[in-house]
């Protein structure tokens, strides 16, 4: 059975499977840089603003503290490891030259975006499994609408496993696929609504930050658990749907001119 | 049916070089075909556009027949690529490597596993199978490369530069290897800048200098005429057609001058004495430089030790 016999339509597949398999291996096989750093970082932020500083604060938005953050904590982590997964993957795949495994390959470069999104995916739901464990530790988690959970944590991790392979594939050097991480992705999602309800902001910070996609994920995603949200939640399912869209199309733009991947 | 045809092809890099300038190649199904050039030659250059790493600016190639520009993926699916550098996951085990390579390809996990053991045997990997690739030693690296390229069964093998960096006794063991894969019906190309390499494995074989072909012909007549030499004699006598003389091909250039083709195994002297007993004086000669033998003079050098 030589591939030329094979239908185009068995070898994509094949293929894409063969890539989510070989993501999740990266996963498993570096665990201890993938999958623990997340749950360190939660238990502290549990443990200092939850248990410390949290019983000081009291409510947030009509929940104990604890209840509030947990929903938080979780999505900060999917958003953290689905683009640390794909940017750390790719790029590294760039810079190991193994990514002509891939460009010689018949698959197509649809293929290979969805490819390295699902690797995103998985090590998104992953880190954000271990989180809710740690959560469940410290807090009860009350469940609201379980379907609105999983479509909030799924596309949120699909927009930044997009975000991140587009990172990886203009970025020339380590700096750069470290640099929009901490200057940009850490401070959305510390504005984005993690910690805080944006209602004890003033009305012009009220404003500038509803122009942060992050603050309609994590509200739409803590409206799964706790009912209430601070901004539209039909509007948030919008966004994530609209960046998903945008940045795979752009995405797969990249590849298809061969913008650092193709001399 | 042709394995590879390519047409008119032009690359000229982002930073202005121009790597290859027009260049025309058939090689035909089944095949053992050497490209033999100088670094910077333009060979790698043509191997990344066939294999769809580099984009082309101008220029036809087709694979089997299919057009990469109107059917890229049944011509990627015909190529087995083996490239000059390394180009695997250092921190991946040669088995994942071949098998998931094979994945890219279609070929389903359960058959790539029994392909796996086949070529990784064959090319004395097996005992490595588990170690990461990293730890392999140059030679190791390179046939991992080649039972990578084999995973899905390729029409076609192009193998650049496949035992630059590696001694003796395996690249023999390579070659031999080669050849067998090659009379299984496998097409193969193989970039080299030795020539013994290629006297040694390819039925044909085209030159490439400045991202040029300046010959394409058999392996056998590229030798035979590497082994003539021609030389220019002026002649005292003004002469209206050459003289013919039993074993030399002989020219007229102008009618003082003649070119006379010898070849390595003949002396001087016979001509001379044939040309003065015919009454015929020589003023001077010189040593006429072709360009195929200032490319091979330049690829002697190179030759490996
Ligand atoms: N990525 C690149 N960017 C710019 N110039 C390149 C690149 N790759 C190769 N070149 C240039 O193109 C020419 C041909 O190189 P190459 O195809 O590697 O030759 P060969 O494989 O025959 O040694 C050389 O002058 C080389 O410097
Ligand atoms: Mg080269």
């Amino acid at each position: 059975m030589s591939t030329e016999a094979l239908s185009a339509n068995s070898i994509r597949m094949t293929g894409l499977r063969t890539i989510v398999i070989r993501e999740y291996g990266r996963i498993v096989r570096i665990w201890a840089q993938t999958l623990v750093p997340s749950a360190v970082t939660a238990t502290l932020y549990f443990v200092i603003f939850g248990s410390l500083i949290g019983r000081r604060i009291g409510d947030m938005g009509g929940f104990d503290y604890r209840a509030y953050l947990a929903p938080g904590l979780i999505m900060m982590s999917v958003i953290t490891n689905s683009y640390g997964n794909v940017v750390s993957s790719f790029f590294g795949a760039k810079f190991g030259k193994h990514i002509e495994e891939l460009l010689v390959s018949p698959l197509p470069n649809w293929i290979i975006v969805v490819g390295y999104v699902c690797g995103g995916l998985i090590r998104g739901m992953l880190v954000g499994l271990v989180v809710t464990i740690v959560a469940l530790l410290f807090t009860h988690l009350h469940v609201h609408h379980v379907g609105i959970i999983l479509a909030a944590v799924f596309l949120t991790s699909a927009v930044f496993a997009l975000a991140g392979f587009i990172n990886a594939v203009y970025a020339k050097n380590f700096d750069q696929i470290n640099w929009i991480p901490a200057f940009v992705l850490t401070p959305l999602t510390y504005f984005g609504g993690v910690f805080y309800s944006v209602s004890l902001l003033p009305d012009w910070a009220q404003h500038i930050s509803m122009a942060n996609p992050i603050l309609h994920m994590v509200n739409a995603f803590r409206y799964g658990f706790l009912g209430t949200s601070d901004v539209s939640v039909t509007r948030a399912f919008i966004i994530m749907g609209a960046c998903v869209v945008v940045l795979f199309f752009w995405a797969l733009q990249l590849l298809n001119r061969g913008t650092g991947t193709r001399d | 049916m042709q394995a590879l045809s390519v047409r008119g092809l032009t690359k000229t890099y982002k930073n202005g070089v121009q790597a290859l300038k027009g260049l025309d190649l058939d090689v035909a199904q089944g095949d053992f075909f050497a490209m033999l050039g100088p670094n910077g030659a333009g060979k790698t250059t043509l191997i990344g556009i066939v294999t769809s790493l580099v984009t082309k600016s101008a220029g036809q190639v087709s694979v089997f027949g299919h057009d990469l520009d109107t059917d890229l993926e049944r011509a990627k699916a015909c190529i087995g690529v083996v490239p000059q550098e390394f180009n695997f996951n250092m921190f991946e085990s040669p088995e994942t490597i071949v098998v998931n390579q094979a994945g890219f390809y279609g070929v389903e996990r359960a058959v790539a596993r029994e392909r796996a053991e086949k070529y990784l045997k064959q090319l004395s990997l097996w005992d490595k199978r588990k170690v990461m690739a990293r730890s392999l030693s140059g030679g190791m690296k390179r046939r991992l490369m080649i039972a990578r390229a084999l995973m899905h069964e390729p029409r076609l093998l192009i193998l650049d530069e496949p035992t630059a960096g590696v001694d003796i006794e395996i690249r023999r063991s390579m070659w031999e290897f080669l050849r067998e894969i090659n009379e299984q019906g496998t097409t193969i190309i193989l970039t080299t800048h030795y020539l013994e390499e290629a006297e040694n494995l390819c039925r044909n074989i085209a030159i490439i200098d400045g991202g040029r072909i300046i010959e394409n012909n058999s392996m056998s007549t590229l030798l035979r005429r590497l082994q003539t030499e021609s030389f220019l004699l002026t002649l005292r006598d003004q002469q209206t057609q050459a003289p013919v003389i039993e074993g030399y091909g002989i020219k007229l250039i102008d009618d003082h001058t003649i070119e006379v083709e010898i070849s390595k195994d003949q002396g001087l002297n016979d001509i001379f004495a044939a040309l003065s007993a015919g009454g015929i004086e020589v003023l001077s000669l010189r040593n006429k430089v072709n360009r195929l033998e200032e490319m091979f003079m330049r690829l002697v050098e190179n030759r490996q030790p």
